[in-house]
């Protein structure tokens, strides 16, 4: 079996696995939807005020819902022995791990960019800002899987890995953020956002190449 | 074998290092504290007030020493993570543990010390300016270093995690660095390191490379001194150090 077919091969198992548990899949949406609509709630309903923070609270919300699902990409294959199998194979790990982040964020990245525009419409923002909010999700959200990836691995293996994972991984998820929401903070005032694309672009890029390497060596060292 | 790789081999064993930082740590120490005695007493009484910020200037003895210390330090725990994942040297995970305190402690001097003269200089004690927040979110990979470290029970595991977490959060680095070219900040610019020459007056340069050196001096000195203990604690079982005991 070629490296190439083991990637395809195991994007395909863990699609599937999701595909299996089609209740857990609507969970991060769901949260996501939640963390949003307490914003209004918490700070009023005033459209000005609202239209002003959409930016920022759909990319935090977007961030607290990549941080709450990202344990799931390497839990329960470390529980049933999967991990080890993909460690001790033939086949380059970070290949195999940028597989399992992909899976990971069609799963739910993805389903994210889906409501981002309802949502980003009840806080009011213009379409303009939509469509760069969407772009800069689509560029953005696969960075906090592939980070999210490297404090997963490093904490796999702990039993209480939960809130040491969210002190590993929020310091390196704000750039994007700051980026992200800069970008449509910029689209909704009229001003040009390719500067922030591109940088978010370059982060994507960063990360496609580098997050793997650093998440297969830190899965070896959690396994040792 | 060539000096260096001697010289690397040699670093790289802790009985050599604890007999040689033993030696070095009081002479190291004399020199410290005369730096900071000329940096204080010059910065503070001999250096004239600014003819903006008057006397409130006199912070940045403290904060620049600080904040220049804060990203050194976090520059030699990845270095030190490199080495380690690398050649498996026992030193380098000495002394990239020993050394995660020690930044998290100049990152909040520098924050504090930053805050307390923003308030006089901008009236305000916080801004969420680039360098103010790059330089929050380093603290953040301080601390959480220091708790992965803690969460992992195998110590080498938890050398290698905590390597690989150092090298991945270097990214920040040049972000602190370059934030107040990159953005229009209310924190101003570099003033020493330029290419045009230090923008700073002699009367008052002086005093600060003193306290830079001081502040230097003094990271080396106390990781030093913990190291020396991490080490003793991790070779406790080993024949030097129990000859080193029964000695005392």
């Amino acid at each position: 079996m070629t490296s190439g077919r083991a990637f395809l091969d195991l994007l395909r198992r863990d699609l599937l696995l999701a595909m299996r548990r089609r209740s857990e899949l609507a969970n991060p949406m769901l949260f996501f939807v939640m963390v949003i609509v307490l914003f209004p709630l918490g700070v009023g309903a005033e459209p000005k005020l609202l239209e002003q923070m959409s930016s920022g609270v759909v990319w935090v919300a977007a961030l607290l819902a990549a941080l709450l699902t990202l344990d799931s990409i390497f839990r329960s294959d470390f529980e049933d022995g999967t991990l080890e199998q993909i460690l001790i194979g033939a086949h380059p790990v970070p290949m195999l791990v940028l597989a399992k982040v992909i899976a990971h964020w069609l799963v739910t990245g993805l389903p994210l960019l889906l409501v981002a525009p309802v949502l980003a419409t009840f806080l009011g923002m213009n379409p303009e800002a939509i469509g760069v909010l969407m772009l800069s999700l689509l560029l953005g959200t696969p960075v906090l899987s592939l980070i999210g990836s490297i404090g997963v691995a490093l904490t796999v293996g702990l039993r209480r890995g939960g809130v040491i994972l969210s002190l590993l991984v929020l310091p390196l998820y704000v750039p994007v953020l700051i980026f992200g929401a800069a970008a449509v903070d910029a689209a909704a005032s009229g001003m040009p956002v390719t500067g922030q694309m591109y940088i978010l672009a370059a982060f994507l890029v960063l990360a496609v190449t580098l997050a793997p390497l650093a998440a297969a060596a830190a899965l070896r060292i959690s396994l040792s | 074998m060539n000096i260096f790789t001697k010289w690397f081999h040699r670093l790289g064993s802790p009985p050599w290092f604890y007999r040689v930082s033993g030696k070095l740590i009081p002479w190291m120490t004399l020199l410290c504290a005369a730096l900071f005695i000329y940096g204080l007493y010059a910065g503070l009484v001999l250096a004239p007030p600014d003819y903006q910020q008057g006397d409130s200037f006199r912070i940045i003895y403290i904060h620049v020493p600080a904040a220049i210390l804060s990203m050194f330090v976090y520059v030699v725990m990845a270095v030190a993570g490199g080495i380690s994942l690398i050649w498996r040297m026992k030193m380098a995970d000495v002394v990239l543990i020993s050394s995660a305190p020690i930044g998290a402690v100049f990152t909040v001097i520098a924050l504090a010390t930053g805050s307390l003269w923003g308030k006089p200089m901008w009236g305000t004690w916080w801004t969420w300016d680039a360098r103010l927040t790059s330089e929050l979110i380093l603290l953040f990979l301080y601390l959480g270093i220091i708790a992965l470290h803690n969460a992992v029970e195998d110590r080498q595991s938890a050398a290698r995690a905590v390597s690989v977490l150092a090298l991945v959060g270097v990214v920040n680095i040049p972000i602190i660095h370059y934030s107040v070219v990159w953005w229009n900040t209310l924190h101003q610019g570099a003033t020493i390191m330029r290419l045009d020459g230090p923008a700073i007056d002699e009367s008052m340069r002086w005093p600060l490379f003193a306290m830079i050196g001081a502040f230097y001096l003094y990271y080396f000195i106390v990781l030093m001194l913990r190291a020396r203990g991490e080490v003793l604690n991790r070779e406790s079982r080993s024949r030097w150090v129990r000859e080193l005991l029964a000695g005392d």
